[in-house]
């Protein structure tokens, strides 16, 4: 039975209606203004009157206006077509909306998320008699590079028997594909596509797994120094200008994983439009089509309603749970998950709750934690393994790490990208801090080999510091070295141009082949007359070092490259630390 | 015949309400008093109390005061006629010409859908090297200039405008100084620019409230010039001010405070007007130039805060210059790959030597012996404040990276620029 009410405040936007019937926590209603219907969410029960929040602007509306409830929680359309699309926060294409309303947004306009008339080509999977429950796969349709599972809904929580299933053939997403009976006897008819509330979190697996096999983002820095595992989750903090949304967009187009869902969450527009005009044009070298068919954009910039701005990450992780279940490997880029937090708190605010610290809402670390965990990798009944990755970027307040939002992230990731305003001052990109970042996970490269070179860069920062208060001359020349090594190495291995097409993607392979240089530099002995021969020295190494970074991997020219490299390198060195040695000898 | 409402329940600041019914919310009102007629916007509706701010504030209200609900939000008119004009934070018209009230328009109107957006593509160029080679201004960009009070952000904001290719300046000043005020009208009648230029100004001792209103109805004209296909460049100044009147207004009616007194919507509040910034497609474009002064020049106000995250970049404006660090045009790298070949490699190598001069200055004032490299850094320095930074340099681009060479060259040796091999080939100043 659907509840009906009626209008008796408004405040921004959240409106207060008086209710005749039942609500639930969460429940979807539609506000009657003029001849549209307005899309809200209950957000708070107080006897007979309840508190939503409105996914539109308010203005117009008058105490006395009707609300419709839908008995329904927020909850997205899930079936095959997802790919390839551009949503806002509530999953209206936005495209199509484009057609239906033009340039702007007009308020109160719908559309199905899935295309109602577009022909799939259905496999069987199940046959009549099977019994099957949740998630089980009852039949397939190609998409894209992928095969797309149609699976029994989710919200199937019994055992059933599969009474009919249509044979191979063409169907729509809206057409019966199966029925199925439950032990008393009731008939539920299947389609392609099914709903499910987006707030609660996809669960039809065997097992969660420890995330431990890489996710290879061809970001040197990253995949070197501070992995991220499939599965994994990973927050990038950073005041604004310092590359988080280069560096989340550089990582969209190389990581390497089945499907890439960004949500761009209360984001800048302009920044949006390169993302949505760039990857249907962009070739993705795993498949040769367009980048465009393995993603889906949420799209919510700093514009759009804020209450959509709240649900837009939860629209994003949804649908990436549900390709999981298909044992696809998943990457989730929301940008900005500060925006988010700050939707929070702004309804909080209208809501008066007492504000936690910088008046963010007291419940703002659990509703952190419990997006981050619907991250992971599982093993599915079938035996396949699925994972969903969440990379976060947080945009703090003056770029101070210790507010709320940027701690109650870093408690549940595993890995901490932190941008430098320093460095991106100096533009050294990417410009994750070196130091302060750390990441639980296993990397690429050979452990040992990898906290070498790291600890070369700790010492020559170290030296660095000191340096500033003794000054050149009065650092020993051994430290002085090491404050060049480390430099070198930030130069030519840490920072990447994601302006030079082959710069900004950069394989394990080569990673791996280039590191070895690197680790014979770190811990080459040289001889040098003084500083300044040391840094000339080092000027040209590095000089050929970024030709040699800039040349397609394995080509003549990178050959060329490599040798005249190697040369400079052995013109001063005369030998090779015997820890630095070992770990060469074990291989990288 | 509306309804006219004769007792005034709360009067509390800028903030009135009174007991009605059918009002819309975001409807404008109009209450008669003493000292002349106002408008107010209906801001909060509990029941049959509807509260709304008054734009000409609450000051010598009386309770038996009349309010009329106008039963539309807020308007302004819209047509050609408006070039060349100056009108206040409501729409009146400042500057003794005729009021306007044909082909009324709402403002504060929905967003553009992203997917409808194009890619900005074309620069505009201002004859700043700061600007054009290391940190180029788009067309469609939304970007505001950093600055504390007593720099020259009005006169830096009227240079680009002067020199900026577009069809169409508008103006918004929200408590803006009433010299400025002057100052923006001297040099825009004084360029030539005025009969394509329209201002709507708000200035220090206007009602605060009129002065939220004067960006929206600022964008919302540009907006429609702007889908008849013109070029329209968008001033605001100064957008703390039009922050410290929602802050003023939002505690007033007893909002939670958010940040250091702000509402909880800061963000968002300045987000809607910023997002006006758009290249239509198929049509014409508003850019946004904005001013944010930055209260004891710190950027981790929420001001300059937020508004760093919702722009495109900014200039930061210091000591009369726009710094190299701080500085930032987000949507630089759609134009400068079109340029000229050398364009992005001169703009971060010399920064990043910059980067380098700035400590050796550092150690310098520390007293340490200085290296031949600590040397040459300096005289680097100086040379690049000099040719680049200083704000009288009016050079066009080409020219500008051609210095840069030039900069270069006189200082260092080739592999110390740590720019690519090819590049200085092509590049390097011969003889040198």
């Amino acid at each position: 039975m659907k509840s009906v009410g009626k209008i008796i405040g408004v405040n921004g936007n959240m409106v207060t209606v008086e209710v005749a019937g039942a609500v639930s926590m969460n429940e979807v209603g539609y506000i009657l203004v003029d001849d549209k219907k307005l899309k809200s969410e209950v957000i708070r029960i107080l006897g007979n009157s309840c508190q939503m929040q409105v996914f539109e602007m308010t203005k117009g509306i008058k105490v006395g206006d009707g609300v419709e409830f839908s008995n329904e929680l927020l909850a997205v359309e899930l079936g095959p077509g997802l790919l390839k699309q551009v949503y806002d926060g509530l999953q209206n294409p936005l495209p199509e909306l484009a057609e239906a309303a033009g340039f702007f947004l007009e308020r109160g306009i719908y559309l199905k998320a899935l295309d109602r008339d577009v022909d799939w080509d259905f496999t069987p999977i199940a046959k009549v008699g099977d019994s099957v429950e949740k998630a089980d796969a009852l039949g397939s349709v190609p998409e894209g590079p992928f095969t797309h599972e149609i699976m029994v809904p989710f919200s199937l929580l019994k055992k059933y028997t599969v009474k009919s299933i249509k044979g191979a053939g063409k169907y729509k997403v809206d057409d019966v594909i199966a029925e199925l009976e439950d032990e008393k006897g009731n008939i539920i008819p299947v389609k392609m596509f099914f709903e499910w509330p987006v707030k609660r979190a996809i669960d039809c697996y065997e097992e969660r797994l420890k995330p431990t096999k890489p996710m290879v983002t061809k970001v040197r820095l990253v995949d070197t120094f501070l992995p991220v595992a499939l599965g994994g989750t990973y927050c990038i903090p950073g005041p604004f200008g310092a590359g988080k949304t280069v560096l989340q967009q550089v990582t969209s187009k190389n990581a390497e994983v089945d499907i890439v869902i960004v949500a761009a969450c209360g984001e800048r527009a302009g920044e949006v439009v390169e993302t949505l005009k760039e990857f249907p044009e962009l070739i993705d070298p795993k498949t040769g089509n367009s980048l465009m068919e393995r993603t889906v954009i949420i799209c919510n910039t700093s514009s759009m309603p804020v209450a959509s701005r709240e649900a837009s990450v939860y629209t994003a992780v949804t649908i990436a749970e549900y390709y999981r279940q298909m044992g696809l490997n998943i990457l989730l880029l929301a940008d900005s998950t500060s925006r988010w937090a700050q939707a929070m708190r702004e309804m909080s605010g209208r809501l008066e709750e007492i504000p936690g610290e910088e008046a963010f809402p007291a419940y703002l670390e659990s509703v952190i934690a419990g997006f981050y965990e619907r991250a992971g990798i599982v093993r599915l009944k079938n035996g396949k393994e699925g994972s969903v990755t969440i990379g976060g970027t947080v945009s703090p307040a003056g770029g101070n790490f210790e507010e709320p939002v940027t701690q109650a992230t870093l408690k549940v990731v595993g890995a901490f990208h932190g941008l430098s305003r320093e460095r991106s001052d100096a533009r050294k990109y990417p410009a994750i801090d070196p130091m302060d970042s750390w990441s639980k996970y296993p990397s690429v490269l050979a452990k040992d080999a990898v906290s070498y070179a790291r600890n070369i860069l700790f010492r020559g920062g170290e030296i660095e510091a000191m340096m500033k208060v003794v000054g050149e001359e009065g650092t020993a020349i051994e430290d002085y070295i090491i404050y060049l090594k480390a430099d070198f190495l930030d130069a030519v291995y840490l920072q990447q141009n994601s302006f030079d097409p082959i710069d900004a993607a950069v394989i394990v392979d080569r990673q791996k082949h280039v590191f070895k240089y690197i680790l014979e530099i770190m811990g080459a002995e040289f001889s040098f007359k003084d500083k300044n021969d040391a840094r000339s020295y080092f000027n040209s190494l590095r000089q050929e070092f970024i030709d040699y970074n800039g040349v397609e991997w394995q080509s003549e020219e990178f050959l060329k490259h490599e040798k005249a490299m190697v040369d400079i390198l052995n013109s001063k060195k005369i030998g090779l630390e015997s820890r630095a040695n070992e770990l060469l000898q074990a291989g990288v | 015949m509306r309804k006219v409402y004769s007792k005034i329940e709360t009067i509390s600041g800028n903030v009135i309400s009174v007991r009605a019914t059918d009002v819309q919310y975001g409807e404008l009102a109009m209450v008669s008093t003493t000292y002349g007629d106002t408008l107010a916007e209906v801001i909060k509706l509990d029941r049959d109390l509807v509260s709304m701010q008054v734009f000409a504030g609450g000051r010598g209200i009386a309770t038996n005061d009349e309010v009329r609900f106008l039963g539309n939000p807020m308007r302004v008119s819209f047509s050609d006629n408006l070039m060349g004009r100056i009108f206040d934070g409501s729409g009146k018209p400042r500057d003794n010409g005729p009021e306007l009230t044909d082909n009324l328009i709402t403002i504060g109107g929905p967003s553009v859908n992203p997917s409808k957006r194009i890619i900005p593509r074309n620069m505009i160029r201002t004859g700043i090297p700061m600007i054009d080679l290391f940190n180029t201004l788009v067309e469609s960009q939304k970007l505001p200039i950093f600055s504390v009070s007593g720099e020259p952000y009005n006169q830096l904001l009227s240079r680009i405008a002067m020199q900026a290719e577009v069809d169409l300046i508008i103006l918004g000043g929200m408590g803006l100084k009433y010299d400025d005020y002057l100052f923006f009208k001297e040099e825009l009648e004084n360029g030539g620019a005025m009969s394509r230029t329209i201002m709507f100004v708000h200035t220090a001792s206007d009602p605060i409230v009129e002065s939220l209103m004067v960006p929206d109805i600022s964008l919302a004209v540009a907006e429609k010039f702007a889908l008849q296909g013109k070029k329209v460049l968008v001033l605001l100044t100064d957008m703390t001010n039009f922050a410290d009147a929602m802050k003023e207004i939002a505690i007033t009616q007893e909002q939670v405070p958010s940040n250091r007194g702000y509402p909880g919507d800061l963000y968002s509040q300045l987000a809607s007007r910023y997002e006006k910034a758009v290249d239509f497609e198929g049509s014409g474009s508003i850019t946004i130039l904005g001013v944010t002064t930055m209260p004891g020049d710190d950027v981790t106000h929420p001001v300059p805060d937020n508004t760093g995250y919702i722009t495109e970049g900014q200039y930061y404006l210091k000591n009369g210059r726009i710094e190299p660090f701080g500085s930032l045009s987000r949507l630089k790298q759609q134009v400068n790959d079109k340029t000229r070949e050398d364009h992005r490699a001169i703009m971060d190598g010399m920064i990043k030597l910059y980067a380098a001069y700035k400590s050796s200055l550092e150690k310098k004032s520390m007293g340490f012996n200085m290296s031949a490299w600590d040397d040459k850094l300096l005289k680097y320095g100086e040379q690049f404040e000099k040719g680049m930074m200083d704000l009288s340099v009016n050079i066009p681009l080409e020219k500008a990276l051609d210095l840069g060479w030039e900069i270069m060259a006189s200082c260092f040796e080739k592999e110390e620029t740590g720019l690519k091999t090819d590049l200085i080939n092509r590049y390097w100043p011969k003889g040198l």
